[in-house]
């Protein structure tokens, strides 16, 4: 059972600002059903003085989604959105008397959909759709971007830390590396992921293309499978098309679709940009 | 407030005549069963006829009965001896919807060991594909190791058979009974199981006892290497005041096996009907008729688990959730992402399992303030099936 504050219970057992707004000036949406927790931030903007005057929400999600979205609203409402955008998700935790740290992102959900929602104000599109950086975490949708701010804000400095506040690498677990990357990046132990990313493209023949896939697989993709009872077979390739079948745990996960994707974006960081993961039935 | 207890596959109550019968092996009776003197020689018949109890319930011999500290200890020493003793065999036969217990130590003789392992499916009931199954035995595999009922959805696989077809590639067959033993009939007598798991805590017996049944004539290779008790089959002082509950609740089980089979059975069934009835878009996860008499899984469509449970705490209502958010991972109940349960659902999974302590009153309160709680939080919630085909329609 999680240890939850009086404020956080109070928050979700008597919701604050409850439901849609049908006339919002602006509305903000993170999350998913298929992840667990969304949120559905509306605000009532007064133009002239940019002054939220109302604000609600909806939210499917554990107890503390619920009462960080609660306490969300209650924050912003009477601020300017330039004194609003200042809340952290730490701030947000701290309102409520503190949150579990396993359930830190509720609270960094909190934050995001109201940045969403302003830049919905704004005529921007929605920062989900805007391409905020990188696809890190493929299971649960989380970018570089998302991550590098989780990282700063909250000085965090594991993988298990990240995942607690951003839920990215909470799934598969293919992006362990690249969370870890970014940590020592921002911890200014490496200076840039760029170079990286911009290794020139070696010219390759199917054969080599096909071993190299192999290994990449093999070294990089299902060990971290396996641990899930899961399992990749490379089918085969046409052109820049990667055939695999998936097996075990990952065909019956609903993120079996994400699981494709992680591979096709582990096997083009490490063989080539190009190519295209296919799955197929044996 | 009073407790609503409908948690019982996590955790029973002692039952009072076993609290009873231990008591005195604490104060009056501490003697240790090894010991030459009679002080300790009467403790050593208590554990005796502890002993017989648990094999009587079984359909088992006494010599058949290895006390342990529970349903892990008995899972892994039983994996792990067929594992020592069949060494030429590399490959372990198990499914996807295993308890921890064994689902973690598969994966780590996997990973580690370099042991292959044939993860069997399930089908949207929760049920084994027998084909699938008699594919995977082969003469490489050295232990099947199936549970008998799913503690998630209570789902009973036919172990009895499947230990035939282990038995005819020369395989050693497991089955994790944790949740089955005193809850539904068990004859070993005349089975080809070599292995079978239980706990105490599970059968109103305490926590940190259990039982593991090791088939006369099984090859065995200990896991607690130690002292010469247990038969030299498991090293250590024996828990007596644990065994000696473990022997009672075993005695108390086949005493209440009607009452479980019929009166507990009847409250779930009137469960399941009563919230079925008053909830809209709400699901029985797992089979309905292949199912232990005490278990119900229901998913609600679009609120979420923890959600559930913290207003059902609050009005004294113990369950448990699949949702990823209980479980302190990110992701949703294995058992049910394996049965291909909707994420719609899946989320908002609660298990109700209840016991003879339940009674009828319980169960209506229950079915009174759970459509109450549903409809609190689909009010909080964005999406209904309104927005969810909309967005489907949209791809
Ligand atoms: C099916 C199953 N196997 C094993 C166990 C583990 O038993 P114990 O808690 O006694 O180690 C449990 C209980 O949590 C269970 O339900």
């Amino acid at each position: 059972m999680w240890e939850y504050t009086e404020k956080v219970k109070d928050h979700f057992f008597n919701p604050r600002n409850v439901g849609a707004m049908s006339d919002a000036d602006a509305v903000g949406e993170v999350g998913s059903l298929a992840c667990g927790d969304a949120l559905k931030l509306f605000l009532k903007v007064d133009p002239e003085t940019e002054k939220i005057v109302d604000a609600s929400f909806q939210t499917f999600g554990c107890g503390s989604a619920i009462a960080s979205s609660s306490a969300l609203t209650e924050m912003i409402k009477g601020k300017t959105i330039e004194e609003a955008l200042k809340i952290t998700n730490q701030d947000i935790a701290n309102y409520l008397g503190g949150l579990p740290k396993e359930k830190m992102h509720c609270s960094v959900m909190g934050r995001d959909a109201f940045h969403a929602a302003v830049a919905c104000y704004r005529g921007e599109k929605a920062p989900q759709e805007q391409a905020e950086g990188e696809l890190v975490c493929e299971c649960f949708g989380v970018t570089d971007e998302q991550i590098r701010r989780a990282i700063r804000e909250n000085n965090l400095s594991t993988v298990q830390e990240v995942t607690d506040y951003t839920k990215a690498g909470g799934g598969c677990g293919l992006c362990h590396d690249k969370i870890e990357r970014i940590i020592a990046e921002i911890k200014g132990e490496i200076r840039s992921l760029e170079p990286d990313r911009a290794r020139p493209r070696k010219v390759m023949t199917n054969i080599q293309k096909i071993a190299k896939i192999q290994e990449v697989l093999d070294k990089e993709i299902r060990p971290s499978l396996q641990q899930d009872g899961g399992d990749v077979e490379l089918i085969d390739l046409e052109g820049d098309v990667v055939k695999v079948a998936l097996r075990g745990l990952c065909t019956s996960c609903p993120s079996s679709a994400l699981t494709k994707s992680g591979i096709e974006s582990k096997l083009r960081e490490l063989v080539y940009p190009d190519l295209v993961v296919r799955e197929v039935d044996e | 407030m009073k407790t609503i207890y409908l948690d019982n596959n996590a955790t029973t109550r002692v039952a009072d005549e076993v609290f009873e019968a231990i008591r005195p092996f604490f104060s009056e009776l501490y003697g240790n069963p090894s010991s030459m003197h009679s002080f300790g020689g009467n403790v050593a018949r208590e554990v005796a006829v502890a002993r017989s109890s648990m094999a009587e319930l079984l359909g088992a011999s006494p010599q058949e009965i290895v006390f342990t500290s529970g349903g892990t200890e008995s899972d892994s020493t039983a994996i792990l001896s067929a594992l020592n003793t069949l060494p030429e065999r590399r490959e372990i036969v198990t499914t996807r919807v295993e308890h921890p217990a064994v689902l973690n130590l598969c994966k780590y003789l996997a990973r580690s060991k370099g042991y292959t392992v044939r993860w069997l499916s399930v089908d949207k009931f929760g049920m084994l594909d027998m084909d699938e199954v008699k594919k995977s035995i082969s003469e490489n595999t050295a232990i099947v190791s199936i549970m008998w009922a799913n503690n998630e959805t209570g789902v009973i696989f036919p172990v009895e058979e499947i230990s035939e077809i282990a038995a005819s590639r020369g395989a050693l067959m497991h089955t994790d009974a944790v949740q089955a033993v005193g809850k539904i009939p068990i004859n070993l007598d005349r089975t080809n199981i070599n292995f079978l798991s239980l706990s105490g805590h599970k059968l109103h017996a305490p926590k940190g006892i259990g039982a593991l049944y090791i088939k006369k004539g099984t090859r065995f290779s200990p896991f607690m290497i130690g002292g010469h008790q247990e038969f030299s089959r498991r090293g250590g002082t024996e828990n007596v005041p644990g065994i000696v509950g473990l022997g009672c609740a075993a005695r108390v089980a086949m005493k209440n096996f009607e009452e479980e089979n019929t009166r507990v059975k009847q409250m779930r069934d009137r469960l399941q009907t009563g919230l079925l009835e008053r909830v809209s878009q709400a699901r029985v996860n797992g089979h309905t008729d292949f199912r232990l008499p005490n278990t119900l899984n229901i998913g609600f469509e679009f609120v979420e688990g923890e959600a559930i449970l913290l207003r059902m705490d609050d009005k004294g209502i113990c369950a448990s959730s699949g949702s990823a958010c209980t479980s302190g991972s990110l992701e949703p109940s294995h058992v049910l992402r394996a049965m291909g349960v909707p994420f719609t659902a899946v989320h908002g999974s609660i298990r109700f399992s209840l016991s003879r302590y339940n009674t009828e009153d319980e169960i209506e309160f229950v079915i009174e303030e759970t459509p109450k709680i549903i409809m609190v939080l689909r009010a909080l919630s964005p999406f209904n099936l309104a927005t969810i085909n909309a967005a489907c329609a949209v791809q």
